[in-house]
């Protein structure tokens, strides 16, 4: 069975849930950058939570379900708030469709939220790399042709069952970036290397989602420039009071090049470099960031590992009741 | 009096580069498929092409604005 693109949308990539275990040697974990919308995407046509399917930023592709698909299959769509249509009719995001062979699923302009999961029954099969059908296009790795899907592509798609048309997440447990996005941070090891003002501006400024930001980090900008603690620069580390002897980077980490843009890692990160980072966004809020569009209003929340831990509980619990309601 | 609206959220430029002139004046006709801007989103500038054919009126967004998806960025009569 195959899907054909007709219109590719922006950087629209095959992502599961990625490829753990090779962070150390560069090759970042990358994977659905809103991984709850792609597993309930996934749950709602009756696939493994970490199926592959097709994440779209701010724009929708256009996508031909192939002739043989026969009785047809499931799809769903989920993530950020978007009209969508199946040969011109209206469908609901969040819930599960099911489509004949020919028809067409495009999609109007984006209404809130920036990133949508396609997920069809059987999944994307296009072949793993290093365990994972995620695409890396840096390093031209996994999913189709390791690039982002072009038109004309013939992407091919598991054997599923079709299930029931009306399969539906709960509103409630669609979860959503509020005005302002608040995110949680820990603060981490350079945390020091700040003043006690830029340490406080950084939590009180109003940031904005910087245009650039994309799968490898989350920029932003708004805020007040930081100043750095004075020292003389340690051996190895570069000029700037930003730099540090180079480090490890982690998932979700915030450096500030300069002091001036924090740039959030995110799953297609680099895995270390010579900027000191302040701290990192916490593992429950990282979700939250792929559904943020450019310009969006944002402020970062210091917490404590026991907030933190206690997140990740309810997220998890989250995950609990959607695969509760699906099941 | 038609509306050109933005595909995807981002940056909207009238210009190619900032040394040459607008894709669009006030009068000038517009075919199906012609340049009207460029939305800049994620380290990469999406032309913005016209599905309707008809003479410029006006951009309705400034130079170097943030825009949302949706929203009109010119006008055609």
């Amino acid at each position: 069975m195959t899907l054909e693109i007709i219109k590719p949308g922006l950087a629209t990539s095959v992502q599961d849930l990625g490829r753990p275990g090779y962070f150390h040697l560069g090759i970042p974990e990358g994977g659905a950058m809103d991984r709850l919308a792609l597993r309930a995407a996934n749950l709602l046509v009756g696939n493994d939570e970490g199926a592959a399917g097709l994440e779209a930023v701010f724009m929708g592709p256009e996508i031909k379900f192939g002739p043989e698909i026969g009785a047809g299959m499931s799809v769903a769509v989920t993530g950020a708030d978007i009209p969508m249509m199946l040969d011109g009719d209206p469908r609901e995001t969040w819930t599960a469709f099911t489509v004949k062979p020919g028809q067409v699923l495009s999609f109007g302009f984006l209404k809130a939220g920036a990133r949508m999961y396609i997920a069809v029954s059987g999944g994307i099969a296009t072949e793993p790399a290093l365990g994972s059908r995620s695409t890396y296009p840096i390093g031209a790795l996994g999913g189709f042709e390791g690039r982002a899907v072009a038109a004309g592509d013939v992407i091919p798609v598991g054997t599923g069952a079709v299930v029931a048309e009306g399969r539906s997440v709960p509103l409630a447990l669609r979860r959503r970036p509020g005005t302002p996005a608040v995110l949680r941070v820990l603060t981490g090891l350079y945390w020091h290397r700040l003043t006690e003002k830029s340490q406080k501006a950084f939590f009180d400024d109003a940031w904005v989602v910087a245009p650039e930001a994309d799968r490898m980090g989350y920029r932003f900008r708004g805020g007040t420039p930081m100043e750095f603690v004075d020292r003389p620069q340690p051996f190895g580390a570069g000029s700037d009071p930003s730099n540090i002897v180079d480090g490890c980077y982690s998932y979700g980490s915030i450096q500030v090049p300069g002091g001036l843009e924090p740039i959030v890692l995110h799953r297609d990160a680099v895995s270390g470099g010579g900027y000191f980072t302040l701290g990192a966004v916490i593992s429950a809020d990282m979700d939250l960031i792929g559904q943020l569009q450019p310009n969006t209003p944002v402020t970062f929340k210091r917490v404590e590992m026991d907030e933190a831990l206690a997140a990740r509980a309810a997220r998890k619990a989250m995950l609990a009741d959607i695969r509760q309601a699906l099941a | 009096m038609s509306n050109i609206q933005s595909p995807l959220p981002g940056t909207f430029y009238h210009k190619p580069s900032p040394e040459e002139p607008v894709f669009k004046s006030p009068g000038d006709a517009v075919a199906i498929g012609d340049t009207i801007g460029l939305v800049e989103v994620m380290k990469t500038f999406i032309a913005v092409t016209s599905e309707i054919e008809g003479t410029f009126v006006k951009y309705m967004i400034d130079d170097a604005a943030p825009v949302t998806a949706g929203a009109v960025l010119a006008e055609l009569a």
